[in-house]
């Protein structure tokens, strides 16, 4: 079973937002770490990258696969989570404590078209 | 039809098989293949051969090619290799193993290649080398990609003038299709022009710069000045290497180039008319994630024990499809083999010896041929190893000495003609080479 | 196989060397500026030449090869490896030919050129071929660049992208990314062929091509492919042939027959060349001849492509010659139909029928899983068959499956070898079913087992100075 925070929005390739005020807290979902299994890298944008909703900003990778990470959001990357650097497995060992990007949004309404925990539930059939 | 030596098939196994499967005949395994498609009528291929025909065809041929003593490298150089090189490498569990797949029956493909990347960044003072790709053009034109895929968003790199010609071609035709745009840096006496690449690096869209530390006329090239050009533009500096220099010559490090690469041929390969050859590939370690090619890493097994592995697998084309680093899906594992063993053997002195033999040898012959009269400096006292350039004045000069029984006196596209000696060259035979143009 | 833990680099002794260089009987030149030498230290090992032969002796003990038993790697086409031509490619006169000799002194290697290309011309029905690439994935990219080429020479400068099956070869994306191509995958049917009704609606002409592997990665023939060539030919596009396959074809089927306008060919597969550990290969690039003149304007590699290889595969052409070609063939779609049908029984097969040179089982019938014990997987066979002496077979691949499971015998495996596979596998079933541990925890007889590959991702050490 895992584990999906009230409050959070998400998206269908699982990623999670969290807002305050402008600014939008990007990971990813309990259920995508544990598709994963053990990340063994986070390939992250750059301080200052436009992102666009629907578009890749980065990637997930395991010792045997890789996975897109798919902004749910449109704005500028103002900060990337430098400790993944050395530390990938923070996203196993907690998802939701560990954000990838913070996004200054540019066009918040695209919130409306994500998920809420409940919905987000349903989706992945738990 | 009489048994062949390769098919362990007896008619009773096949017999037996077939019916197995529930078919009467070999045929019958084609049954989902549209008739028209079967090939009707005998292949155009010759009779088949025993092992002795094969054998004496071989020698045949063999005898065709010219057995000349080689005074030329411009890529390929006739460096000795050692006795216990092939011995080594024709054992069968390296030699007919496929990629080290399954790591538990693969370690000692796995050793020698972490092995074999310890000494490409020994030699080179960068600090992650990949497993080996094809041969030092193609490494080049990786090295161009990578750069590209470095500095994202621009879509130019610079070549030096003074880089080998098959270098350029091969990475002009990677450009070509990948959508980069080449641009080259002029050559002053004989080297890299700083003055040109600052110059070009006015445009901000240079991703990196490819210069060769020992350049096509055997120059020992100076890139003072080249890093901090390149880093200042957001560009890459990119070595290509002759390894065997790199013992004697300030390093890629020493530079502070991102990228070297280069051929391992002249760690003991043999010409073999151009391949197999190996490139080789170093970065620095903000790069590693965007080299191509396999990488080999030390890690332990459910017991504790140390073992080597395939590792950063992520980057590549079985996990990354289009998204990966590079297409390539292999390397030059025996040839990495090779040098592995090659430089196992020399170590750092052997290497400097190599070099010191090849220089003195190559600066011998230099000042016998100017001493003949019939050749002129291109580039006086410009440093060089083992390869040099002159201006002759003989004329059919090459020919002349093909028929003394030397490879030598190359044609460059300046019409310089370019020499080189290895350590495999004795005081004999050059003296007998500069007889020959004495006389001619 | 005996575990065996040092490096070279653990050998090193100051002052030790394994090298016999001549007397340097030379003036000394004048020394490189100092501006211009080394000074970092150049650590690599100093050792004697027994030293480096009880070494890297010892490091092979630790490698499986095809001269040690059956390797039964789909896709890999592990055929055995004729040993005199090892002994034809080492002759002085081409392993000290240099690559800049002018023609006339080379008249040898060229004939071999030119036969070469010949051969391989009547094997697969293509008119001119390059011998330039050095490896399969490298002769996809040189395929790709000519068909590219083709178009751009033409004014056709709108054809960007390349079709690729989802059952393809990781490298076939790979390759047209690298040559500047959108890659549009096209799905496989339930029975693994090449869906031709999913396929017509990608048709435009913003094709350039469509690469296909016949047979696909399934080992099934695409018995749609005059089809599939009509309908990619019509919209102008070019088709194809990754040469990975071509062994179950050698005497029975040539790809120029079946509508392909572009191919190449693994000689390190087919063509019986040694894989070295990873190479080095070739991968021999063939087009009709209307593509020819497509050919002189790319290089890609830099001089004549692994001439080495291709001497051994010259060789072995000539050993086969006409009258063994269609064997290679045979014998190879007999031996994997042979295992197919023996294991069905205790292996998923997926898609019935007559395969060619390999097939593809999507993992137990009765994995063992009970309780709180998971199933044996299809990696847990893989390493169970390395105790039982085999290789293990391509795993996880294709992709179309979970538990794909890829099996190629190849031609130059006896009945009784084959047989003594059959028998393992069954064993392992059998295993499974029972007690799924036994598997978990394999392999048991090999050096070491299952080594910790996350940590090596997470943190790299790639290189013996990072261990100190």
């Amino acid at each position: 079973m895992s584990k999906v925070i009230e409050g959070l929005k998400y998206s269908e390739s699982h990623e999670w937002v969290k807002v305050e005020g402008n600014v939008a807290f990007i990971g990813v979902s309990d259920f995508a770490q544990k598709e994963m299994g053990d990340i063994t890298y986070v390939d992250m944008p750059e301080e200052g990258d436009d992102v666009l909703a629907g578009e890749e900003f980065g990637a997930l990778e395991s010792v045997k696969a890789a996975s897109d990470l798919i902004s749910p959001v449109s704005g500028t990357v103002v900060l990337v989570n430098a400790a993944l650097e050395d530390a990938p497995e923070a996203i196993n060992e907690d998802a939701y404590a560990n954000w990838i990007i913070k996004v200054e949004m540019s066009l918040p309404s695209e919130l409306d078209k994500l998920m809420d925990a409940a919905a987000y539930k349903a989706f992945i059939g738990e | 039809m009489a048994q062949f030596a390769f098919f362990p098939h007896t008619s009773a196994d096949v017999e037996a098989m077939l019916q197995k499967i529930g078919v009467q005949k070999l045929e019958d395994l084609y049954s989902d293949v549209p008739a028209e498609f079967l090939k009707k009528g005998a292949y155009a291929l010759p009779d088949a051969l025993s092992e002795q025909e094969i054998r004496d065809y071989f020698t045949a041929l063999e005898q065709m090619n010219a057995h000349l003593k080689v005074f030329v490298g411009q890529g390929a150089y006739d460096h000795y290799t050692p006795s216990v090189i092939p011995y080594l490498t024709q054992r069968s569990e390296f030699l007919t193993a496929y990629t080290p797949y399954q790591c538990e029956i693969s370690q000692g493909t796995l050793r020698y290649i972490f092995e074999y990347q310890s000494m490409i960044c020994a030699l080179t003072g960068l600090d992650i080398a990949n497993a080996s790709l094809y041969d030092g053009p193609t490494a080049a034109a990786e090295a161009m990609k990578m750069a590209i895929a470095c500095t994202r968003k621009k879509t130019r790199v610079l070549l030096s003038r003074t880089l080998l010609p098959q270098v350029v071609k091969v990475v002009e035709t990677y450009a070509r299709f990948h959508g980069v745009e080449i641009g080259f840096i002029k050559a002053q006496e004989g080297e890299t022009s700083l003055e040109d690449l600052q110059a070009q690096l006015a445009q901000d869209n240079v991703a990196g710069a490819i210069v060769p530390s020992v350049n096509r006329y055997g120059i020992v090239e100076s890139h003072a000045g080249f890093a901090d050009a390149l880093h200042d533009a957001k560009a890459l500096l990119i070595e290509y290497c002759d390894p065997s220099a790199l013992a004697v010559v300030k390093t890629p490090g020493e530079w502070d180039a991102d990228i070297a690469i280069g051929d391992g041929q002249p760690l003991g390969l043999p010409l073999c008319y151009g391949g197999p050859y190996v490139g080789f590939m170093a970065v620095k370690k903000d790069c590693m994630r965007k080299m191509p090619g396999r990488i080999v890493g030390q890690t332990v097994d459910k017991d504790g024990k140390r073992v080597f592995v395939l590792t950063l697998q992520a980057r590549e084309q079985h996990i990354k499809r289009e998204k990966a680093t590079s297409n390539i899906c292999s390397n030059e594992s025996l040839m990495a083999l090779w040098v592995t063993i090659y430089l196992s053997l020399m170590g750092p002195q052997g290497l400097r010896e190599v070099n010191r033999i090849s220089c003195d040898g190559a600066h011998y012959l230099y000042n016998e041929l100017l001493a003949t009269g019939k050749f002129e400096e291109v580039f006086p006292g410009k440093p060089f190893l083992k390869e040099f350039v002159l201006k002759s004045k003989v004329a059919g000069l090459p020919q002349k000495l093909q028929k003394a029984g030397f490879f030598a006196a190359l044609e460059t596209e300046e019409g310089y003609v370019s020499f080189c000696v290895t350590e495999k060259r004795t005081k004999e035979e050059i003296d007998l080479l500069v007889k020959t143009v004495k006389e001619g | 196989m005996k575990y065996y833990d040092k490096l070279i680099f653990e050998l090193s002794k100051e002052g030790r060397c394994g090298y016999s260089l001549p007397a340097n009987r030379f003036p000394q030149a004048s020394e490189l500026p100092a501006g211009l030498c080394r000074k970092a230290p150049l650590p690599l090992p100093e050792v004697s030449e027994p030293d480096v032969v009880r070494h890297y002796n010892n490091l092979s003990q630790m490698n499986f090869g095809v001269d040690t038993g059956f390797y039964p790697l789909g896709s890999c086409t592990m055929k055995y490896n004729p040993k005199i031509n090892e002994e034809m490619a080492a002759l002085p006169g081409f392993a000290a030919l240099h690559p800049l000799m002018p023609k006339e002194l080379t008249q040898g290697a060229n004939k071999v050129y030119e036969e070469m290309e010949k051969c391989l011309g009547a094997i697969t029905g293509m008119a001119r071929f390059t011998l330039d690439p050095c490896a399969g994935a490298h002769g996809e990219l040189t395929g790709l660049m000519i068909m590219r080429q083709y178009h751009l020479s033409r004014g056709d400068m709108g054809r960007t992208k390349v079709i690729v099956p989802d059952s393809a070869h990781g490298t076939n994306p790979a390759s047209a990314a690298v040559c500047g191509l959108e890659v549009v995958e096209v799905k496989s049917l339930e029975n693994g062929r090449v869906d031709v009704e999913a396929l017509k609606p990608l048709l435009d002409s913003s094709v350039a091509g469509m690469m296909m592997t016949n047979p696909n990665t399934l080992g099934l023939f695409e018995t749609q492919i005059k089809e599939i060539s009509a309908l990619v030919h019509g919209v102008g596009g070019l088709m194809y042939y990754d040469g990975a396959n071509m062994n179950p074809l050698m005497g029975v089927v040539r790809p120029g027959d079946m509508g392909f306008d572009i191919m190449h060919l693994n000689l390190h597969k087919t063509f019986s060349t040694p894989h070295g550990g990873g190479g080095p290969g070739s991968g021999p690039v063939g087009v009709q001849a209307y593509l020819a003149d497509c050919l002189p304007a790319i290089k890609v590699s830099g001089f004549h492509g692994n001439f080495g290889v291709i001497l051994r595969a010259y060789a072995y052409i000539l050993s086969l010659g006409k009258q063994n070609l269609r064997k290679v063939g045979e014998y190879s779609v007999l031996s994997a139909n042979y295992i197919k049908e023996c294991l069905k029984d205790v292996y998923k097969l997926p898609i019935e029928g007559v395969c060619k040179h390999e097939f593809v089982f999507d993992g137990l019938i009765d994995d063992g899983a009970h309780d709180d014990v998971p199933g044996a997987t299809t990696l847990d066979v893989a390493k169970r068959l390395l105790d039982y002496g085999f290789h293990a077979p391509t795993i996880y691949f294709p992709l179309l499956f979970h538990q794909a499971l890829m099996i190629e015998p190849t031609e130059t495996e006896s009945k009784e070898t084959i047989d003594a596979f059959i028998e393992v596998m069954r064993k392992i079933a059998a295993e499974a079913a029972q007690d799924p541990m036994i598997l978990h925890d394999a392999p048991h007889n090999t050096p070491i087992s299952r080594p910790d590959e996350t940590t090596a991702a997470r943190n790299p050490i790639l290189k013996y100075q990072d261990t100190l």
